[in-house]
């Protein structure tokens, strides 16, 4: 219990100290879960949009396939993302395991399904009198397909930010495609597992502290965008 | 402009809908469609608004004599108003400016027409409100505001009082008589209530048994 407590301390001492091997962490996992999230919502939003109003063969089975994505098993998705980029895999000539860039994809593909599904529930769950309403008025197919993503934004921001918690609170994935190097690919979630094994748990609890607060923050912007789209009837 | 309807037919799953419709549409004023619920007069606006084809049949427009292609521009020239209003979840300003917006039209013009219509249909002192939070007979308003605001040379209007109290049934009914001496726009709404097409209509039609035809008032 005295460690913990004096753990706890120090680690409020390294925040507030600005200490840079500290802060290098958190931008690094910032910037890996930020971009694996733009390109995921790049990828996810309009996959979602189609999903939600087009009919085609295969729509439903497709659903399916996302709505399981969701649930990916991060290390299996870390040894997938390996084997890709591994000297002997496919994309191997990249030279790119052990770097950032592997973290963002692996986390890509962990973001992009959650991000195609919330989006494509939103979508469809808009009511189909607003489309017709926007086609009465004269809009061409892309402005009402804008007419549904506009009705459909709460649901598409929450998408959004439950797939940035989903990443930033990785570890397993990025842990074995990235390696955990120190200054290189050593992120928050990573950086805890590593210290904690070590018995170095100033560091672990001051990024505990932080993760657990970007998670706070995340938690009450996506409660807030839930309660502004609910303080209106659908 | 002028609408021509002629031996239009349509069939849902194997039912026919409409069988045989003709007719000319033409000049302001209201044409009115009655007939029970079911009837397909739904469907016709659908069809003379171009949002949906005909199975057979075919559609004339016409401008000072000449033919007009059915395209996106002649969609864009005339609009109809659903029984249920879908308003969309922003203010009433921005529902109302929703046509023009998509035309892109300046702003300094689309707060003009906003206030115009807005004040026509009695609802200029909500333009900030949330459309959602709007009574129905309200959302039936903002539905005729948001149309009108494109000055549609057609207006059609489906049960535009079917889901609304008295009170704003009085008062859509009002709106639909200062349109027509307005003289701007041609009004073509159906409606199932006899008493009401008698009020309203200078042209009275009846769809039956998927088959149009003009009655006496």
């Amino acid at each position: 219990m005295d460690s913990l407590i004096q753990g706890f301390i120090k680690s409020v001492d390294l925040i507030f100290h600005l200490d840079p091997v500290l802060f290098g962490i958190i931008f690094l996992s910032l910037k890996v879960s930020g971009l694996a999230l733009l390109i995921a919502t790049t990828l996810g939003l309009p996959l979602g949009a189609v999903l939600g109003l087009k009919h085609f063969p295969g729509r439903d089975l497709a659903i399916s396939v996302m709505n399981t994505l969701m649930g990916l098993p991060p290390v299996v998705v870390g040894l997938f993302v390996y084997l890709l980029l591994s000297r002997k895999g496919p994309l191997g000539f990249l030279g790119l395991l052990y770097s950032p860039t592997a973290m963002i994809v692996a986390q890509t593909i962990l973001a992009a399904p959650i991000v195609t599904a919330l989006c494509h529930s939103a979508i469809v769950n808009v009511d189909p009198i607003i489309r017709q309403a926007a086609r009465t008025l004269g809009a061409t197919s892309g402005q009402e397909t804008l007419a549904v993503l506009r009705e459909a934004r709460y649901g598409i921001l929450s998408a959004v930010i439950a797939a940035f918690g989903r990443v930033m609170a990785e570890v397993g994935a990025i842990l074995i495609v990235g390696g955990n190097i120190a200054g290189y690919t050593r992120v928050m979630t990573t950086t805890i597992a590593l210290e904690t094994d070590k018995g170095n748990f100033e560091l672990a609890l001051a990024l505990g502290i932080i993760l657990l607060s970007i998670s706070f923050i995340i938690n009450a912007a996506l409660h807030s965008v839930q309660q502004r789209g609910a303080a209106v009837p659908a | 402009m002028k609408l021509v309807i002629d031996h239009i037919r349509k069939a849902y799953d194997g039912r026919t809908v409409l069988k045989d419709c003709s007719y000319a549409f033409g000049g302001s004023g209201v044409a009115v469609l009655m007939g029970p619920n079911g009837c397909g007069k739904s469907t016709l606006l659908r069809i003379c608004s171009l949002l949906e084809r005909p199975d057979g049949g075919e559609l004339h427009f016409k401008d000072n004599g000449l033919p007009l292609a059915l395209d996106m521009q002649l969609r864009r020239r005339m609009t109809l108003v659903l029984p249920r209003t879908g308003v969309f979840k922003t203010s009433v300003f921005d529902n109302a400016a929703y046509g023009l917006k998509i035309r892109g039209f300046e702003k300094k013009l689309i707060a003009a027409k906003v206030n115009e219509v807005l004040s026509f249909v009695g609802l200029l002192h909500k333009v900030k409100q949330n459309a959602r939070t709007l009574s129905s007979g309200e959302t039936q308003r903002v539905g005729i505001a948001r149309a009108l605001a494109i000055d549609p040379e057609i207006l059609f209007l489906d049960e535009p009082t079917a889901s609304v109290d008295e009170e704003n049934t009085g008062i859509i009914e009002s709106l639909i008589g200062k349109m027509k001496r307005d003289g701007r726009t041609m009004v073509i709404m159906t409606t199932h209530d006899r008493e009401q097409a008698e009020r309203l209509a200078d042209r009275l039609l009846v769809l039956e048994h998927g088959v149009l035809r003009e009655t006496l008032r």
